[in-house]
C-alpha cells in the first residue's frame, strides 16, 4: 500500500473533512506505532492496488480542531510509513545502519584521512616503501597489507594510500550515483506524471521517447557518450579540477535512467488522476501545474522512493563500470572504479589481491546494503509488490 | 495473429529508423568537432577541413544521415574527393583509426560475442530456472533461504569484481583454467569444443552469477504465485502426481516471465558483454566498443550501438511473439 506525503496544502480544499473516503477508517491502534501518537489512521490494504489518499497531517489537525466530533485521522508522512515498516525487519534496519556508515564515512573522508595522517595522492616511490627488485612497484610486504601507519596499506605502483583513496573514492562515487539518480528521478517523475495526467497526444509522444530510452542499449551508449559529454564540458564553467568527469557522469547516468521510472509513475498517475480529488481540483479550477505538482506528485512519491532507492545501486554500479573501463572518473581522481581499473591494469591484484579486495569489498558491501533497502522499502511502499 | 504480427513488425521497423536516426544525431551532433576527432592528433585547421569534406560534413545534416544509411541498400564510395575508397555493402562508415570498414571490424568480433553469450545464457538459465524453482517447492524452509540469500549476495556483485575474483582464484592462485586468449572465436577450431569450453568457462560463470540472481527471483515468484491459482488446484484435486502438476501445469504458466527476460538478455547480449570481455579479454562487439570510445572512433562506437540496439528490438517482438505462443492465457486479437 501506499500513502503520500504530507504537505499538500491543497487538500485542505479539495479533500473535505466531512467527507471520508471509505477506506480511511479509525482501526485498532498498531502496536509497532509509539503510544504517544493517539490521532492516527491506518488503512486496510487496497485490494485493487490502487493508492490510497489521505489529507495532510497540518489539514486534519485543523480540521480536527474546529470539529472534535468529526472522525480523526492523520496520516503519516511517507518517509514515517517506510520507517515504521522497515523497522520490522532486521535485515533491513542492519542494511539501512551500512548506508547511513558509508554516507558518513563519505561526507568525513578528509576527518579520516587527517587523523590517518595520509591523503589520496601523494605517491610513496622508492626503496622505503615499494620493492624494486623482484616484482618492481609491489609494496614492501609491510606496506602491502593494514598497518597502524597505513590502515589499508599502500597502492603498488605509486604507494599511494589505499585507505585515503578509498575514502574519497566513497565520496565521488556516492556523488555521482546519487546526483545522478536525482536527475533520473526528477525528470522520469515529472514526465511520467505529465504522460498519465495530460494523455492524448501527450501522453503519446512522452511514451514513445521512453520506449526509444528503454531500447537503447545502455551500457554502450553511456560508454561511447561519455568521453564526448567530457569533450563538450571541457572550457565551460564546470572545468575545474576533477569535477568534468564527475560531471558527466552525472548527466549521461541521470539523463539515461529515467525511462524505467517514467514507465511506473505513468501507470500509477492514469488511475489516480480518476480520483476524485484530482477532479475536485480540476473543478476548483486548480492550473495542471497545480494539479500535478500538488495532486498528483505526492500521490506517486512511494513508488518514485522504491524506484529511486533501487536506481542508487544501479548507478554506484555504471559508475564503477564506467571508471572501470577507462572512461569514467581516471587516476588521479579516486573512485572504487578508478581503483577496480588501476587493480586490473598491470595485473597487480594478482601480486597484491589486498588492492582489489579494498575497492571491491567497498562496493559490494555498499551496493548490497542499497538493494536489501531498496527490497525493505519495496515491500514496505509498493502496494503491487508481493513478495512473500 | 496475422494481424497483430504485421502490426508488430511495421512498429518495429519505425522504432529500427527512428533509433538509428536518434544514434546518428548524438554521436554527430554530440561531439565538440567529429572532424577533429577524424583527422587525430596533430591537426592543422586545413587538414581539419579536408576531413570534414571527406566525413561528408560540410553537406545538411539529413543529407548525411541518409547517405549513411544507405550504405545498408548497397556499396558505395567513401572518403575526401579524389581519394575516395570504395565502403562494400553493408557499409557503416570507416574507422577513424585503422580506415577499415566498420562492417569488418564488427564481423570479426561477433564469433567472440556469439562464444561468450552462448554459454552464459545456457549456464544462467539452467541454474536460474532450477535454483528458482527448488525455492519455490521448498518455500520456507532452509534451501528457499539460503537460495534467496544467495541471489541477493549475487545481485549485487558487479562484473568488474566476480570477473577479476575469478580470474584470481581459478587461474592465478588455483591454475585450473588457462588465461583466456583470443585466438579462440569458436568450438570448431583449432582448439576444439574442449579447449573453446575451457577457455570462455570463466566468462561464462561471471555472467552467469550476476544474471541468474534475477531468473532465480523471477522463477520463484512466479511459480509461487501459480502454485496459488485455481487450475493448479483443480489438477491436484484430479489426483495428478506433483511432478505432472509442477511441471506440465505450473511451470507451462510460471515459466513465461522468464521467457521474456531471456528474449530481452539475449537481444541485450548480443550487443556486446562489455564489462565481461573487457575483463577476459574476448575481443568481441563489447571490447571493441570500448576501445573504440576510448580512441573517439566515432563510426565504430556508432555502429555498434545501433547494431546493438537493432537486437535489443528486435528481441522485444520476438518476445511478444513467443509469448503469445507459449502462454495459453495470452489470447491475441
Amino acid at each position: 500500500m501506499s500513502q503520500h506525503p504530507s504537505g499538500n496544502r491543497d487538500y485542505w480544499y479539495t479533500v473535505p473533512a466531512t467527507h471520508t473516503p471509505e477506506h480511511r477508517r479509525i482501526d485498532v491502534p498498531d502496536p509497532h506505532e509509539s503510544p504517544s501518537r493517539t490521532r492516527r489512521a491506518s488503512t486496510p490494504e487496497p485490494s485493487d492496488g490502487q493508492v490510497a489518499t489521505f489529507s495532510s497531517p497540518e489539514s486534519a489537525a485543523a480540521t480536527a480542531e474546529r470539529r472534535p466530533t468529526a472522525e480523526i485521522a492523520t496520516a503519516r508522512s511517507l518517509l514515517g510509513t517506510a520507517w515504521l515498516r522497515i523497522r520490522r525487519s532486521r535485515i533491513a534496519v542492519a542494511a539501512l545502519i551500512v548506508v547511513a556508515l558509508m554516507v558518513l564515512f563519505a561526507i568525513l573522508a578528509p576527518v579520516l584521512a587527517a587523523i590517518e595522517g595520509s591523503d589520496p595522492f601523494t605517491a610513496r616511490t622508492g626503496p622505503d616503501f615499494l620493492d624494486d627488485f623482484y616484482t618492481p612497484g609491489l609494496p614492501l610486504s609491510y606496506y602491502r597489507f593494514p598497518s597502524g601507519e597505513h590502515w589499508l596499506g599502500l597502492e603498488p605502483g605509486l604507494g599511494r594510500d589505499i585507505f585515503a583513496r578509498m575514502a574519497y573514492g566513497a565520496r565521488i562515487s556516492l556523488t555521482i550515483a546519487l546526483l545522478s539518480t536525482a536527475v533520473s528521478v526528477v525528470l522520469g517523475t515529472v514526465l511520467g506524471a505529465a504522460a498519465g495526467y495530460f494523455g492524448g497526444k501527450v501522453d503519446m509522444a512522452i511514451s514513445r521517447v521512453m520506449d526509444l530510452f528503454l531500447a537503447f542499449p545502455h551500457l554502450l551508449l553511456v560508454l561511447s557518450l561519455t568521453p564526448i559529454m567530457q569533450s563538450r564540458l571541457r572550457g565551460t564553467a564546470l572545468d575545474s579540477g576533477s569535477l568534468v568527469p564527475i560531471a558527466s557522469l552525472v548527466i549521461i547516468l541521470g539523463f539515461f535512467g529515467w525511462a524505467y521510472l517514467a514507465r511506473v509513475v505513468r501507470g500509477q498517475v492514469l488511475s489516480i488522476r480518476q480520483q476524485e480529488f484530482v477532479e475536485a481540483a480540476q473543478a476548483y479550477g486548480a492550473s495542471h501545474r497545480s494539479i500535478i505538482f500538488r495532486q498528483i506528485i505526492p500521490n506517486v512519491m512511494g513508488v518514485v522512493l522504491v524506484y529511486a532507492t533501487m536506481m542508487i545501486p544501479t548507478n554506484i554500479t555504471a559508475e564503477a563500470a564506467l571508471s572501470f573501463l577507462g572512461v569514467g572518473v581516471k587516476d588521479p581522481t579516486p573512485s572504487w572504479g578508478q581503483m577496480l581499473n588501476a587493480a586490473q591494469s598491470g595485473n597487480w591484484y594478482l601480486s597484491d589481491p589486498w588492492f582489489l579486495a579494498v575497492p571491491a569489498g567497498a562496493l559490494v558491501i555498499t551496493v548490497l546494503a542499497f538493494n536489501l533497502l531498496g527490497d525493505a522499502v519495496r515491500d514496505a511502499l509498493d502496494p503491487k509488490s508481493s513478495r512473500s | 495473429m496475422t494481424g497483430f504480427l504485421m502490426r508488430r513488425f511495421v512498429a518495429m521497423i519505425v522504432l529500427l529508423f527512428v533509433i538509428s536516426f536518434v544514434t546518428f544525431s548524438l554521436f554527430q551532433l554530440g561531439p565538440a568537432d567529429p572532424a577533429a576527432a577524424a583527422c587525430g592528433q596533430e591537426c592543422t585547421p586545413q587538414r581539419i577541413a579536408e576531413a570534414r569534406v571527406a566525413l561528408g560534413m560540410d553537406k545538411p545534416f539529413l543529407t548525411q544521415y541518409l547517405t549513411y544509411m544507405s550504405g545498408l541498400l548497397g556499396s558505395h564510395m567513401v572518403g575526401a574527393p579524389g581519394a575516395e575508397t570504395l565502403c562494400s555493402w553493408p557499409c557503416l562508415g570507416k574507422s577513424f583509426q585503422t580506415n577499415e570498414d566498420v562492417t569488418t571490424i564488427i564481423e570479426r568480433a561477433l564469433p567472440y560475442t556469439l562464444s561468450m553469450a552462448s554459454g552464459a545464457i545456457v549456464l544462467w538459465t539452467v541454474a536460474g530456472v532450477g535454483l528458482g524453482l527448488l525455492a519455490a517447492l521448498r518455500k520456507g524452509r532452509f534451501t528457499d533461504k539460503l537460495i534467496v540469500g544467495a541471489a541477493s549476495v549475487g545481485v549485487s556483485l558487479p562484473i568488474p569484481v566476480t570477473g577479476l575474483l575469478l580470474l584470481l582464484l581459478f587461474v592465478s592462485t588455483l591454475k585450473l583454467l588457462p588465461f583466456t586468449t583470443n585466438e579462440i572465436a569458436s568450438p570448431f577450431g583449432a582448439a576444439g569444443p574442449g579447449g573453446w569450453f575451457l577457455n570462455y568457462l570463466l566468462p561464462w560463470v561471471a555472467l552467469a552469477v550476476l544474471f541468474s540472481t534475477q531468473y532465480i527471483r523471477v522463477t520463484r515468484s512466479n511459480m509461487l504465485e501459480t502454485f496459488g491459482e485455481d487450475f493448479m488446484r483443480t489438477a491436484r484435486s484430479k489426483g495428478l502426481s506433483r511432478r505432472h502438476i509442477v511441471f506440465k501445469h505450473g511451470a507451462r504458466a510460471g515459466i513465461t516471465p522468464v521467457v521474456t527476460m531471456l528474449g530481452l538478455d539475449i537481444g541485450g547480449l548480443l550487443g556486446g558483454a562489455v564489462l565481461t570481455e573487457q575483463i577476459f579479454s574476448v575481443p568481441g562487439v563489447g571490447f571493441t566498443a570500448v576501445h573504440a570510445a576510448q580512441a573517439g572512433d566515432l563510426p565504430v562506437t556508432m555502429a555498434i550501438t545501433m547494431m546493438a540496439a537493432f537486437f535489443i528490438i528486435v528481441a522485444n517482438v520476438l518476445v511478444d511473439i513467443v509469448y503469445a505462443v507459449i502462454d495459453p492465457r495470452v489470447r491475441v486479437a
